[in-house]
Parts: structure tokens; C-alpha cells; sequence
């Protein structure tokens, strides 16, 4: 039995610790103006950097070697588990997935320890004390209610195994991109606060605090889109999104970034908009902690599930509390000092993202109101009652139609004073465009539903209108083309991201629309149709798997008499969880997939097997990596590198891009 | 041994949705149920219609839900019917009435605060004097170039 496991347990300590200085030294350095407690700062940061690195290492090697005196390795890993399961399974358990996240917070304190050398001593030292702080709760929580490194006395021969619905590439890993997307706002969280008690926010503050929300934002996108696909092939029937409380808290935060991306540029370049962009940095990461108690209180998913662990739930909740309310109340001190300079025309860039945060703030709204009312309906009005899919789809689909309506024409208007009409005049072929996809989609389907036209008309407008957006920025006349490459990076992020929507729109509203769906018995041999595709069910066998037993099918899809593809469905059983899962068979393609499912034999001979045509599904998560790439492109823009680099010394003259 | 567990695997297996043997002949009967079913909560599982659940209990909603169409019911009466018997909690849509109209009000009354306070502010920045800058207009050209890059 090795020491690694009480190594983790104690670097853990270490940090937690370290959080402690750097919390309170480098506050009272900045206020005091002592340069010396400031610099405790950054060599805090790394250290606790570098010890919870090590307790996270540990923890990995005490699964990888599945050391079952380990309790969370007893309870979630199996000696015959795949390793990149033993790997991945260190954040598929409470335990574990806290100490990935006290990871990440450190991570990103170590961020601005390495890279913030161009930001003000004090701003940076008060950044990374109010990053310490949250970092201390996040450890306290894990050392005092969650601790991974606790043994067991009397070690199992074997473990519990890993529940086999996350054995699953896609799920594996959907909570490190979420993570790093919900800790990412505590970030802008440290900013927002230091900005407070530095009584300064200015063009600067904007630049420096952008990067961050912009990578929180990228990786909550992945996080999302993984989640979203993973639930699309593994669940059975191809849903792709459920409003699921669990859901909802992930989707709560991204709402929120995408506003605070956008009012931070007017803060970065127009210094408007400043106490709205620090109150939304607050919320932000208010929706983080929101969501981290949501999914591990299970206070919403059932409402009596809370007392399952109410000291976990409890303690969470006190540290959402403590952290909005002392960021809130910062706010009320200190709003007045954040001065808009800007000023702007009420038909101008500035307005337009006015509306862009109105339209994300209050659909976020929407999707909170949603996700807690059984909670309010029970604790305030004694009804209980369920909110669900049809209420969401209701109530949250109008913003989005309305964002993609005006999304182009903001996109394009210009800064302090713009004219709407010009405008539209450039945007002509894309609407133009836009209305004759949406009536030629019309024309073509058999539904009456309304549907699959608007969709296909906002996916064709969004990603024409950031064509649009991205030509005009070649100027007029000359070598359009040569310049169109040489644009800055940030230009492409935004029109690729843009277009990135609207593919994702048309992708919802396309499977939505006119998905197809048969259930029915199929003996082997014998073959079926849907929407026109030739299904034929040669054989079903069993398989052996390296932890699982499966039933699998072998069916043959075709189209007018053209094999297309080998479908292999299956029913698998995890012996150890004792749990069954389906393992759908999907043939992708660009325009549609078809997937198949296979079910229980049937008492007088066959199977049952559902077959679902499924168009345009894989532009959902297409469009959401089009997000998540133009977010990276922006991510790369020469001024943060600049920003970030700003040591280097820098070639005499404007460097040719 | 594993060929055991392999027939226990299929007794627990779960029975998928909607079976072939509950679906109705008349496509028009089936796709109503459809439409019903999937605005019903599975009332044992976390957050499933019973149109994706493949709890037991469920399944009898939905075959609940065929007859009482067979009969000829219309959509409302069969709603009706099974929230008499299973409270309003099994509506996954919930009925704007009483307090729910707080919950339907919420998005459009946020919307409409918004849009007041927003058109405040920005006709506030459009009547604003521009503070007097300390720069001169062409160095804010060059300042603006430079952050423009």
C-alpha cells in the first residue's frame, strides 16, 4: 500500500492553506500600498497551482492502480473497467469532480499570475486575493464535506464500478469543458470584485477581463454541445435537449457570458455600459455556483432529495450566499463610481448590444424561473407542480427568433451613430436570400407547421449576414479578397460564431420540424421502411464486452436499392452496476441521420425496433463547434496576445499582419 | 453463470418507450396520444414525459391515455382525466391558472422592465455631453486605429 493517497490528502492541505495568504495578504498589501505583501500575489497563486495539481495527480494514480482502500475509488472504478474509464472516472464522482474544480479555480488564479504582468500591481493583487478567497471555500467544502483521499478501513476486494451510462467517451469529457467554462466566470468574478475595491473600470478593465469570459464561454459552449450529443446517441431516442434542471444550470451561465462578451466590448471600447457589465460579471458567476448547487444538492431535481446531503447542499448554498451577497453588495457601495463616458445615438453598435443583453438577460431569466418554480410553487403557494419541456420551449424559443432577427443588423451598425437604413441596404441579399430559403422550405415540406421554414429562414440569415458583415469590412474597392485574410482574427471569430448560431437554429428547428419515427416488431430476415430508407434486420447476437454483456443487431440500411451502411445496435448489461443501457446505431450524414435502436424480443417471435430519421441533427452540435471555434479565433486576436505577451519586446513600427 | 446474468439483463432491461404493441392503428388516434403523452410527467422518473420513460407506470399512462382516445375523448377531457386522478404535478406544461400565471407572466413583465430601463439609459447616452476628452481628435484617431487592430 503506497502513500500516495495521504501525499494528495496533505498537498491538498497545502493549498487550501496557501488560499488562505493569498486570500488576505495581497488585500491588505494593495490597500496599504506594500509592494512586498502585494508579490505574495502571484507566487501564492502558483503554489497553490502546483499542490493542487499534485493532489489531483494523486487522485488520478490512486484510480488508475484502483487502490480500493480509497472509498471513492471502492464506490465508482472496477478492476476490470477500461483505463480511460479509470482515468475519467476520477470526475465522475462528487468528490473527485470538486477537486477538478478547486483545479481549475487555481488554474486560473496561476493565469494571471503568469500572464497578468501588464496589469496594474494592486488591480492584479486584489484579482488574485478575491480568486484565493473563493478558492478557500471550494477547499473547505472538499476537506470538510467531500474529501476524496478518505480510506476505508477494511479494503473490497473489487469496486462498485463506474455508472455505465458515463462510460462513454462523450460524457467523459463534458465535465472538465463545463468545469473550466463555470470557474472561467469566477474569473470575471475576481475582476468584477477587484474593480469594486479598486473603484476603477475603464477601457483597460474591459480588455484584461474579456479573454477570461471569452474562454468561459468557448469552453461552456464544448461542455453544452458534449453533453447535448452525448445525451443524443446514448439515451435512445435521440433527444438532444431535455430542460432538465441539471441542464438548465449549465445553460443559465452561458446565457449570461454571451451577455457579458458582448457588454464587456462596449466597456473595452466605448467605456459605457460599466456598472451593468460588472453587475452581470457578479451574476455570472452567481449562475456558476447556482448550477454546482443545483447538480449536487439534487434540491431541484426531486424536492426531497435535498435530504440526502443536506450538510453538502447547505454549505454550498452558504458559499453562493456569501459570495453574491458580498459581491452585490460591493456593488450598491461603490456603482456610483463607474462613470459611462460613451456617448451614443439611440440607432448605433452601443444600442444594439443594449438590446443583445436585454434579450439574453431575460431569456436567461425565463430559464431560471422555469427551473425553480416547483420550488417557489410548493414553498409559497403549497401546489405542486411540474415545469417541463412545452414550458420552456414556450416561453424561451420567442427570444432566441427575436435575437437572430436583429442579431445582423447589430452585428453590422455602426459604433456611436449608425443608420439603419444603410444597413439594410448591405444586408439586402441576405435577407433576400433568407426569405426565399424560407419560402422555398415551405413550398418543399409536407407540414403545415411553421417551423422548419422560420428556422431554415433565421439559420440562412445569421450565417448569410455575417458573410455580409465579414465582406464589408474589405472596404470598397482594390484586392477585397487578399484583404478579407488579412481582417483581424476578432472579425472572423465574430462572423464565424455568428454563423455558428444560426446553424444551430436551423438545426433545431430542422429536426424538430420533421423527424420521422416508427416503432415496430421485425423478424429476422424481414425488412421496413422509413422516410424512404430501406431498413433489413439480418441477425441478432450476444457479445461480450470488456465489462458489459450486449445484445447486438446487425441491420442493413439502403436507399433505392443502394447500401448505405452496417447498423449495429445494441442492448448492453453492466453486470457490476447491474445496469442496462442501449447503445443506439447512427448513420451520420450531413443532411440527416438515421438511427436505429433495438428493443426486447417480442413473445411471439422478433424484435422490436425503433428507427427514427432524424434531419439536420448534427448541425446542433456543427453549429455549436462554428461558436466555439470563432470563439477561440477571437480568443487569438492579435491585441490579447499583445496583452498577454506585453514583455516581449516589441518590433519598431506596426508590424504587418 | 454469465449466461444467468445475461437473461436477468434482459428481465431488467429496460421495455423502450412507446412498445409496438401500444401503438394505435389509426394514425391520427396514435398521434394525438403522442402529442398528449409527451406533455405528461413520468411521475417516478426525474424529468420524463411518459412518452420517453420506460418506467412500468408510465407505460399504463400511456395505454390510459389510448383508451381514453379510443373512447373519444378529445385531447382536453383526456388531460383532464388523468389530472383528476394524479394531481397537476403530471403537467409537464403547467396550466396558467392561479399563481402559475405569475410563472408565464415572469418572462414578458422581465422583457418589459428591460426594455424600459434599456431605452432609458440608452436615450440618457444619446442627450449626454460627451466629457470634455483630454485628448485631442487626432490623437483619438491614432487610439482608436490602435485599438481597432
Amino acid at each position: 500500500m503506497t502513500m500516495i493517497n495521504e501525499l494528495g490528502h496533505f498537498a491538498l492541505i497545502l493549498a487550501f492553506v496557501l488560499a488562505c495568504v493569498q486570500s488576505v495578504v495581497p488585500l491588505i498589501g494593495a490597500q496599504k500600498r506594500w509592494a512586498g505583501w502585494m508579490a505574495v500575489a502571484p507566487t501564492a497563486a502558483s503554489a497553490q497551482f502546483v499542490f493542487t495539481a499534485m493532489s489531483f495527480a494523486a487522485l488520478t494514480y490512486v484510480f488508475v492502480v484502483s487502490d480500493f482502500s480509497n472509498r471513492i475509488v471502492m464506490l465508482n472504478s472496477h478492476s476490470a473497467k477500461p483505463m480511460l474509464y479509470k482515468v475519467t472516472g476520477v470526475w465522475g464522482n462528487h468528490e473527485g469532480s470538486m477537486l477538478l474544480w478547486v483545479l481549475i479555480v487555481s488554474l486560473f488564479g496561476a493565469c494571471v499570475a503568469w500572464f497578468g504582468s501588464n496589469l496594474p500591481p494592486s488591480l492584479r493583487a486584489r484579482v488574485l486575493s478575491v480568486q484565493g478567497m473563493i478558492g478557500v471555500a471550494f477547499f473547505a467544502f472538499i476537506i470538510f464535506t467531500s474529501n476524496p483521499f478518505e480510506r476505508l478501513a477494511i479494503p473490497p476486494f473489487d469496486g462498485e464500478d463506474l455508472n455505465p451510462l458515463l462510460q462513454d467517451p462523450g460524457l467523459a469529457f463534458h465535465p472538465p469543458f463545463l468545469y473550466v467554462g463555470y470557474v472561467g466566470l469566477s474569473m470575471t468574478f475576481s475582476f468584477a470584485v477587484a474593480a469594486l475595491i479598486e473603484g476603477r473600470v475603464d477601457a483597460a478593465w474591459g480588455r484584461w477581463v474579456r479573454p477570461y469570459t471569452l474562454a468561459a464561454w468557448v469552453f461552456l459552449t464544448i461542455g453544452i454541445g458534449l453533453g447535448s450529443w452525448w445525451a443524443y446517441y446514448e439515451l435512445g431516442w435521440g433527444g438532444f435537449w431535455f430542460w432538465d434542471p441539471v441542464e438548465n444550470a449549465s445553460f443559465m451561465p452561458w446565457l449570461i457570458a454571451a451577455a457579458l462578451l458582448h457588454s464587456a466590448i462596449v466597456v473595452e471600447k466605448r467605456e459605457s455600459l460599466k456598472s451593468w457589465t460588472i453587475l452581470l460579471a457578479i451574476i455570472a458567476f452567481g449562475f456558476s455556483m447556482i448550477g454546482a448547487f443545483i447538480t449536487r444538492s439534487g434540491v431541484l431535481t426531486s424536492v426531497h432529495a435535498f435530504a440526502n446531503d443536506p450538510e453538502r447542499g447547505m454549505f454550498l448554498l452558504g458559499i453562493t450566499a456569501l459570495f453574491m451577497m458580498g459581491g452585490l453588495t460591493m456593488f450598491a457601495a461603490r456603482a456610483n463610481v463607474m462613470q459611462a463616458k460613451g456617448v451614443f445615438a439611440t440607432s448605433s453598435r452601443e444600442s444594439m448590444l443594449v438590446l443583445n443583453n436585454l434579450l439574453l438577460g431575460v431569456a436567461c431569466f425565463v430559464v431560471f424561473i422555469g427551473t425553480i418554480w416547483p420550488l417557489i410553487a410548493e414553498l409559497f403557494f403549497d401546489r405542486k407542480v411540474s415545469v417541463g419541456p412545452p414550458f420552456f420551449n414556450a416561453a424561451f424559443t420567442p427570444f432566441m427568433v427575436l435575437l437572430g432577427i436583429v442579431l445582423p443588423f447589430g452585428a453590422m451598425l455602426p459604433w456611436k451613430r449608425g443608420q439603419m437604413g444603410r444597413v439594410a441596404k448591405s444586408l439586402a441579399p441576405a435577407m433576400v436570400l433568407a426569405v426565399a430559403i424560407g419560402a422555398l422550405t415551405w413550398a418543399i415540406q409536407t407540414e403545415r407547421s411553421a417551423m422548419g421554414p422560420i428556422g431554415m429562414m433565421l439559420g440562412a440569415w445569421l450565417v448569410a449576414g455575417a458573410a455580409v458583415d465579414l465582406w464589408s469590412r474589405t472596404g470598397r474597392s482594390g484586392n477585397r479578397v487578399g484583404r478579407l485574410f488579412r481582417l483581424p482574427r476578432a472579425d472572423w471569430g465574430k462572423a464565424i460564431s455568428h454563423g455558428g448560431l444560426g446553424v444551430t437554429m436551423a438545426g433545431i428547428a430542422g429536426l424538430l420540424a420533421w423527424e420521422a419515427e416508427d416503432i415496430r416488431v421485425v423478424n429476422i430476415g424481414d425488412s421496413f421502411e422509413v422516410a424512404g430508407f430501406t431498413l433489413m434486420l439480418e441477425d441478432v447476437r450476444d457479445v461480450e464486452g470488456p465489462n458489459y454483456l450486449s445484445t447486438m443487431a446487425d441491420i442493413r440500411l439502403s436507399k433505392d436499392g443502394e447500401a448505405i451502411s452496417f447498423l449495429h445496435p445494441e442492448k448492453r448489461y453492466y453486470p457490476v452496476a447491474d445496469m442496462p443501457t442501449t447503445e443506439a446505431a447512427i448513420d451520420n450524414g450531413f443532411l440527416r441521420d438515421v438511427y436505429v435502436v433495438i428493443g426486447d424480443p417480442q413473445e411471439g417471435g422478433g424484435w422490436a425496433v425503433r428507427t427514427y430519421f432524424k434531419p439536420l441533427a448534427n448541425w446542433i452540435w456543427g453549429g455549436a463547434i462554428l461558436m466555439a471555434i470563432g470563439g477561440f479565433f477571437s480568443l487569438s486576436d492579435r491585441r490579447y496576445r499583445i496583452a498577454a505577451g506585453a514583455r516581449k519586446p516589441v518590433p519598431g513600427g506596426v508590424p504587418a499582419e | 453463470m454469465r449466461r444467468l446474468a445475461f437473461i436477468l439483463a434482459l428481465m431488467a432491461a429496460p421495455a423502450f418507450a412507446v412498445q409496438p404493441d401500444e401503438v394505435l392503428d389509426d394514425p391520427g388516434l396514435e398521434e394525438r396520444a403522442r402529442d398528449i403523452s409527451s406533455g405528461l410527467r413520468c411521475l417516478v422518473c426525474r424529468n420524463e414525459s411518459i412518452d420517453e420513460s420506460n418506467a412500468t407506470l408510465a407505460r399504463d399512462l400511456r395505454l390510459l391515455v389510448r383508451e381514453r382516445l379510443v373512447v373519444g375523448d378529445s385531447n382536453d377531457e383526456v388531460v383532464d382525466f388523468i389530472v383528476a386522478r394524479y394531481g397537476e404535478y403530471v403537467l409537464l406544461n403547467p396550466r396558467a391558472s392561479g399563481s402559475t400565471w405569475l410563472l408565464w407572466l415572469a418572462g414578458p413583465a422581465m422583457l418589459l422592465a428591460g426594455a424600459g430601463i434599456a431605452m432609458g439609459y440608452v436615450r440618457r447616452r444619446s442627450q449626454a455631453e460627451a466629457p470634455a476628452s483630454a485628448l485631442s481628435d487626432a490623437e483619438e484617431t491614432r487610439l482608436s486605429q490602435i485599438l481597432d487592430d
